[in-house]
């Protein structure tokens, strides 16, 4: 920002009482309040999870969690610990993170607190595909069953990168304005959702409670099957969001002014789009529709890190602490274990109507 | 029936703009008065013919393949020792009148709805009201063990009646007042976290999925004869509330400033719509289940021709309701056989389109 008003002489702009760290063309401007902010949710992230490690039928205390996480323990407690639990947790943990970031970005791009990939209708897109082949899966037998295995992830994926096509096609007026982008987004999940159903209606009773569950978002029976790929997506898509994200800061601006400070304005947003939706999607495949987590996690990370847009490294360690959070009041504090998407939307649909009453005018443009 | 409107009248963007004539307003207009005039009541015309149409069609076709002549004298000659009548007089008609009355309802609370909010994106199903309705008939079905589709009516009417309220004191909270924008997502925060509720209840209790699955989607088929006797007394209520508001809506059209000194109270007229949209909409999704996007689609189609006045616009909507339900329903008995398309689905997947192409219109209509 101190870019644009001070009119710098030379190129490499100082900003006022924050030493740039360079290194060739690299530089990162030293912010001590987002390296605070990224310490104490890492804290919180692996509190969570070990508390969350340590509760269940056979209650593990706190100390021996962390014992076998570090390669203590005995042989019943690392299997409890190592094969059932972590494994749960740490795909609660990644998946949040990764709804989060994807939620981070397409609220970026749409400057626009409520354009996250589950009210935009991308996470139905990919919730529709999943629920056909359970329901589909469920009637043929066998066969049907490896298909349901390995297909549902993939048919997933596949869902969720085809409605953000047709959503984003159907938003494009020469440009993508945020509030034509959300509302798009609501017919196509209105449509999505009267196919879900549908399908509900035609299945048996037992693929329709197995859809309904997944469809609510659960990390119940998550082992590493389903760590291995939201993690190589992090891995992977997280950098990639990371490097072209530089430009977002200029997008803020409006286009005019992003295109006037040298951004290839369509070319950037068109693939922060790819690796946003990349990242809800393979999410999705693997718990299913985690309400809320896009909306909510970039809104509390940006107001933590006291940015102008939000921050992608602190919404996915937001995101995936609030989930993993979640998960273990949805573990612990009913009579029978609940699904994680029941409490975070609880949770965040009242945030959503928050924000509404609070920034009516803002979500209007 | 649009199009012939359409042809009698190429221009039709200036519409949109014509101012609305208040109740109050003396003398005759000159110019386009006349024509529109004509065009309402050729618009009226047709509503009424491809109502008759409607209902006939949905009538003589069903699962049961019944030759035409068979249904009318089923009409007006029954024996009720044959079986074709007995499905025709016991299951058609029931299900007939059931999407006449749920449709002008819907029709009718979707006018009052975008006329109260001015927003043209305004649907009892996308501003959370059957969200509402499908929770409580969920906890109705698990807390009190209710099985009896007779017995949701009261579930579901509680639910939709709250919802309602809950979204248009949101929508007024915020300080942009009720945007477009921010009603449509305060419907579906509402409907989120009463639909993450529902789930809760249904994946404790497998009965209640089983029961819930079929009310949800929305449908005419199987709905006793009773569930409306039940509920048509609150439609009616509803629909003379929503007609008599029309000239206050024609005042309110023009602000609210300008409806008080036309002597108009801005208060009482937004109490007593919130309480008409309630009963219409709430009753219909008691009967039929949720089914959204019939009052969205049908005010913009019959403004078309009849122009901004709520006089015209409001039974209009009312008879566009009733068809499109009717049709809808007739499309899905026909289009997957020999399995049914249930109405809600058809007309989501028809109406969202709709619902999309408003969005990318250049410039949303003027309410």
């Amino acid at each position: 920002m101190a870019v644009l008003t001070k009119r710098a002489p030379e190129p490499p702009a100082k900003v006022p009482g924050r030493p740039a760290l360079r290194r060739g063309r690299f530089s990162v401007v030293w912010r001590p309040r987002t390296v605070v902010v990224l310490a104490l949710t890492a804290l919180v992230l692996f509190v969570g999870l070990v508390v969350n490690i340590g509760r269940g039928d056979f209650p593990i205390s706190i100390g021996e969690v962390v014992a076998v996480l570090f390669g203590g323990g005995d042989r019943g407690q690392r299997f409890i610990v190592l094969d059932l639990r972590l494994p749960q947790s740490l795909t609660g943990a990644l998946v949040g993170g990764a709804l989060a970031v994807s939620g981070a970005i397409t609220q970026a791009i749409a400057r626009n607190p409520l354009a996250s990939p589950d009210i935009i209708g991308i996470t139905m897109g990919a919730s529709a595909t999943a629920v056909f082949v359970i329901v589909i899966g469920g009637g043929f037998g066998a066969v049907g069953g490896f298909l349901t295995a390995a297909g549902l992830p993939i048919a997933a994926l596949i869902g969720g990168l085809l409605t953000a096509f047709v959503i984003h096609g159907l938003s494009w007026r020469r440009g993508i304005q945020g509030f034509r982008l959300v509302l798009v987004g609501i017919g196509i999940n209105a449509m999505l959702l009267a196919i879900v159903q549908w399908l509900l209606v035609v299945a048996e009773i037992h693929e329709a409670a197995r859809a309904t569950v997944w469809l609510t978002g659960s990390l119940n029976a998550r082992g590493w099957e389903h760590v291995i790929p939201v993690g190589l997506a992090l891995v992977v898509l997280v950098p990639a969001a990371l490097v072209l994200a530089h430009g977002l800061g200029a997008l803020q601006f409006g286009d005019d002014t992003a295109r006037g400070l040298g951004m290839r304005v369509d070319h950037a947003r068109s693939w922060l789009l790819v690796v946003a939706v990349g990242l809800a999607a393979v999410a999705t495949a693997s718990a299913g529709p985690i309400a809320f987590v896009a909306l909510v996690a970039p809104q509390i990370a940006q107001r933590l890190v006291g940015s102008a847009r939000p921050p992608i490294a602190a919404s996915l360690l937001v995101g995936a602490a609030l989930t993993v959070l979640s998960d273990v009041i949805a573990r612990t504090a009913f009579p029978s274990p609940l699904p994680v998407g029941i409490i975070t939307a609880v949770v965040g649909a009242p945030y959503l109507l928050y924000l509404l009453a609070r920034h009516g005018r803002e979500a209007r443009t | 029936m649009v199009s012939a409107a359409q042809h009698s009248a190429p221009e039709e963007t200036p519409l949109s703009t014509v101012t609305p004539v208040p109740a109050t307003a003396t003398g005759r207009p000159p110019g386009p008065r006349r024509s529109l005039r004509g065009r309402r009541l050729v618009g009226l015309a047709l509503l009424l013919v491809a109502l008759v149409a409607g209902a006939l069609l949905s009538v003589a076709v069903g699962a049961k393949p019944i030759p035409l002549d068979v249904v009318w004298d089923a009409l007006v000659r029954p024996d009720l020792t044959l079986e074709d009548h007995i499905v025709v007089r016991s299951l058609r008609i029931p299900r007939t009148v059931l999407g006449l009355v749920a449709g002008a309802a819907l029709g009718l609370s979707g006018a009052l709805i975008q006329g109260h909010t001015r927003n043209p994106l305004a649907d009892p199903g996308l501003l959370g009201i059957n969200a509402g309705a499908a929770f409580l008939v969920v906890l109705g079905i698990y807390v009190f063990s209710v099985t009896d589709p007779l017995g949701y009516v009261w579930f579901a009417f509680a639910g939709a009646a709250a919802a309602s309220v809950a979204v248009f004191v949101l929508g007024s909270v915020g300080r942009g007042g009720a945007t477009p924008v921010t009603l449509a997502l305060a419907g579906s925060a509402i409907s989120a976290l009463l639909g993450a509720l529902t789930s809760a209840v249904i994946l404790i209790d497998v009965a209640a999925l089983d029961a819930y699955r079929f009310w949800a989607v929305g449908s005419l088929a199987g709905r006793d004869g009773e569930v409306l006797t039940n509920v048509v007394w609150f439609l009616a209520a509803g629909a003379v509330l929503a007609l008599a508001s029309a000239p206050a809506l024609n005042a309110l059209s023009l602000g609210d400033d300008v409806a008080r000194s036309l002597g108009h109270s801005v208060r009482r007229t937004r109490i007593l719509g919130t309480v008409a949209i309630t009963l219409l909409a709430g009753g219909a999704t008691a009967a039929c289940g949720p089914i959204a996007f019939v009052g969205l689609v049908v005010p913009h189609i019959v403004r078309t021709f009849t122009g901004p006045d709520y006089r015209w616009l409001l039974p209009a909507s009312a008879l566009s309701g009733s068809v499109l339900l009717l049709v809808g329903d007739v499309l899905g008995r026909v289009l997957v056989r020999p399995g049914e398309l249930q109405v809600g689905i058809v007309l989501a997947l028809v109406g969202a389109p709709f619902f999309i192409y408003l969005v990318r219109r250049r410039k949303m209509v003027d309410i």
